[in-house]
């Protein structure tokens, strides 16, 4: 059938899936983007984004019933009354735990990009070298300076605020103009570059929230309400930035509530021709044709796909020659730092709700330290005035009580860890064919843990912390460890690697599956290492360059 | 919130007590529990009498205003789990008892003074007991009380517009306000 028929497909419609659908529509080809949710219509839908936060019944707590029905999500701060519908239903797509695993999914139009924490920041040299030179895992098949043109389009398009600060481990970027430090951040910072005399750094997050009007978007309006999305288009999200472009060629055919089962693979031509899927709605089989296909599901679901795909020829699944297919999962690990009180500060409050905090970028295992782990973790974190929450331990109830709430407390200072996880082999998903989701179909069973390197490294994420801002004059300063769960971070990656050789990695330097070159894979799932920064902005560079490699050798005539 | 605002609430979480949202985020068990029973009438005016006492009528309304008895029986029923429910609810007795044993008269036929004076001597046997109390130790009726009182209160739209200060889009950021003594409190962050 005609309608069957598409120049490409993309799966997933989240950030990577987003500028896939963005990038191949606007060079022409007509595009089906295929998600396994619902939609959800940019500002229309985004049901309680202006409500007050008196017109939330439980005031954002949890009730028991949304305890039983997301045991997963109530790990975590995700679990939230005010979002909850955009959070997948875990009764439905339920997932193993050989070792404990948290995974956060959105399964919907935009996916995560909804609710993602925004937080931007470029990878190095020192990222992609780093495997190479201390024989880990594999090389990076790419360097910085071929991916820096496309961070460089990435941000401009999609709108990075952030400050140019000339730091090598933290590349500056094409950013809007910074958002601010509040009085206390500007303080400790200074006081912190002083003490380290430049090698450690606050300063402020590079975030994808628009400080100026952006192709048709309002500049954040410091609402602090981004995880609801956001009915200004003040940040980056499928639906405020991607869709919108990509809608407007007349290129895009976006289907809802198709959930892909596999990847249809030619064994003559060694190409995919297409996908096949299940509409969730009808329980009814489709089959999608296509040129090429761009698999953007999210780094576990991507590998769930392939590992689902032309089995007949490779029982691991389209990919899985290599026997790294469902290998090497990384994350963020986090949860470990400090905080304190900061002294002085009693003259000084904010006028506004800024969705970003400071951030110190990477300075262990630099510029000659050596420590007893490898690689490094960063900071995010900020100042700010006590509210009605806090504790008053003198008074007890009353008037008194009642004056002392009305009124701002002490200004608190903290700093949060986010570390590199080194990529193991045997850190692994694969299908459990005992375990079936709502569809039949096989649900992923997850297999990770953090080691020694990660667990050294966690002492660090919190000495640190303590000893800076002791240092910058921080009192009654207290670490903690709150403790960490695999997924967590919510940067699952490296489940389908890209690499330099077949026999050792998914993917090549172009995102392009090994054993199916018109198949590419450019989510977290194609993640040699993991960093220790926040990791989309990587994705959708590294997006939108296959997407021109793509459609560059299909126009030649080689896909 | 954000993830920002989760990690600090963490931080705090390691420090300072957060009433309410610590309470929240980590107290509630998981049961199969779809929502527990209602309270009566009479507990829901006594729960507002009790509120009131705890967040009273100054220069701004107080928590009976904002139907602080009612937001309670909501709060327990949905959010608590079976043990806590219990707690809460033989708590309403427990508190009359300790007034009758202290002002020989029932917490409702007590003078604001004299409900004051209780709620005060509650408060400090709850912050005494949580002192030493251990993990698997049952909560304190009173702490609960308390704790529903404040969220109640201050993210109502009384307690955040005119005993706080609330403004619904900001547009723009400061990061230096000068800020004086006795000037109000943002209602969130």
């Amino acid at each position: 059938m005609a309608d069957q028929t598409y120049d490409a497909i993309v799966i997933g419609s989240g950030i990577s899936g987003g500028w896939a659908a963005k990038e191949l529509t606007e060079k022409g080809l007509k595009v089906l983007m295929l998600e396994r949710g619902r939609n959800i219509e940019h500002i229309k839908d985004y049901v309680n984004a202006t409500k007050n936060p008196w017109e939330i019944p439980h005031r954002g707590m949890r009730t028991q019933k949304m305890l039983t029905d997301h045991p997963v999500l109530s790990r975590d701060y995700t679990l939230n009354e005010a979002n909850l519908d955009y959070w997948a239903d875990e009764q439905e797509c339920p997932y193993t735990e050989a070792k404990p695993f948290d995974w956060f999914r959105g399964y919907h139009v935009g996916g995560r990009s909804l609710m993602w924490g925004r937080q931007s920041y470029r990878w190095s040299d020192f990222d992609f070298e780093a495997n190479a030179k201390e024989n880990i895992a594999v090389d990076w098949p790419i360097r910085y300076k071929e991916i820096a043109p496309w961070y460089d389009y990435a941000e401009t398009f999609a709108g990075i605020s952030g400050s140019v600060e000339n730091m090598p481990q933290l590349p500056d970027g094409k950013f809007m103009p910074p958002m601010e430090m509040n009085i206390v951040e500007k303080d400790v910072a200074a006081r912190v570059k002083e003490h380290y005399k430049n090698a450690r750094r606050f300063i402020i997050g590079r975030v994808a929230n628009i400080t100026q009007p952006h192709n048709g978007r309002t500049n954040c309006q410091y609402r602090n309400k981004c995880w609801l999305g956001c009915p200004f288009g003040g940040y980056f999200s499928t639906q405020s930035a991607t869709l919108p472009a990509a809608v407007k060629t007349g290129n895009l055919t976006l289907r809802p509530f198709s959930i892909v089962t596999k990847i249809v693979y030619d064994k003559n031509t060694k190409k995919a021709t297409g996908v096949e899927i299940i509409d969730a709605e009808t329980n009814k089989t489709y089959t999608f044709n296509s040129k090429i296909v761009f698999v953007c599901a999210s780094a576990l679901n991507s590998a769930w796909i392939l590992m689902n795909s032309a089995t007949d020829i490779w029982p691991g699944g389209l990919g899985s020659s290599s026997g790294e297919l469902g290998h090497n999962v990384i994350d963020h690990h986090f949860r470990a730092g400090a905080s304190g009180e900061a002294e002085g500060y009693d003259d000084k409050y904010v006028f506004g709700r800024r969705a970003n905090g400071i951030y110190v970028p990477r300075y262990r295992n630099l510029f000659g330290d050596k420590r007893d782990y490898l690689r490094g973790f960063g900071y995010q974190g900020g100042a700010s005035r006590q509210g009605w929450q806090r504790e008053i331990a003198e008074l007890g109830i009353g008037a008194p009580l009642k004056d002392a709430m009305s009124e701002p407390g002490k200004w608190t200072i903290g700093l949060t860890g986010f570390g590199e996880t080194l990529p193991y082999h045997e850190n692994q998903v694969s299908l459990d064919k005992d375990k079936k989701d709502k569809w039949g179909l096989p649900v992923l069973r997850m297999d990770c843990e953090i080691k020694d390197n990660e667990k050294k490294m966690r002492k660090d994420m919190m000495d640190d912390a303590a000893e800076m801002l002791e240092a910058a004059g921080i009192k009654n300063v207290k670490t903690y460890d709150a403790g960490y769960t695999f997924g967590m971070g919510i940067h699952e990656m490296g489940s389908a690697r890209m690499g330099k050789d077949p026999k050792t990695s998914v993917l090549n330097g172009n995102n392009q599956v090994w054993d199916a070159k018109n198949v590419f894979v450019t989510d977290g799932a194609c993640m040699t290492s993991s960093n220790c920064v926040n990791p989309s902005l990587t994705y959708m560079a590294l997006t939108a360059r296959a997407v021109d490699f793509a459609v560059s050798e299909l126009k030649k005539g080689n896909l | 919130m954000n993830r920002r605002d989760a990690l600090s609430r963490v931080g705090l979480l390691m420090g300072a007590t957060v009433i309410g949202s610590e309470f929240f985020l980590s107290g509630c068990k998981n049961t199969d529990k779809k929502g527990g029973s209602e309270l009566s009438k009479d507990d829901i005016a006594f729960l507002d009498e009790v509120g009131e006492t705890i967040i009273p009528t100054t220069s701004t309304p107080g928590a009976k205003s904002v139907g602080i008895g009612a937001f309670m029986n909501m709060m327990v029923k949905d959010c608590y789990t079976d043990e806590n429910q219990k707690i809460f609810t033989e708590g309403i007795g427990k508190l009359d008892e300790a007034s009758k044993k202290k002002n020989s008269k029932s917490f409702l036929d007590s003078t604001p003074e004299q409900r004051t004076a209780l709620l005060n001597d509650l408060d400090a046997e709850q912050k005494a007991y949580y002192k030493s109390k251990k993990k698997e130790d049952p909560e304190h009726y009173f702490k609960l009380m308390k704790q529903l009182t404040l969220l109640g209160y201050f993210t109502s739209e009384t307690g955040a517009t005119k005993t706080l200060r609330y403004i619904e889009t900001p547009g723009h950021y400061d990061g230096n306000l000068p800020y004086k003594k006795g000037d109000k409190a943002w209602a969130t962050s």
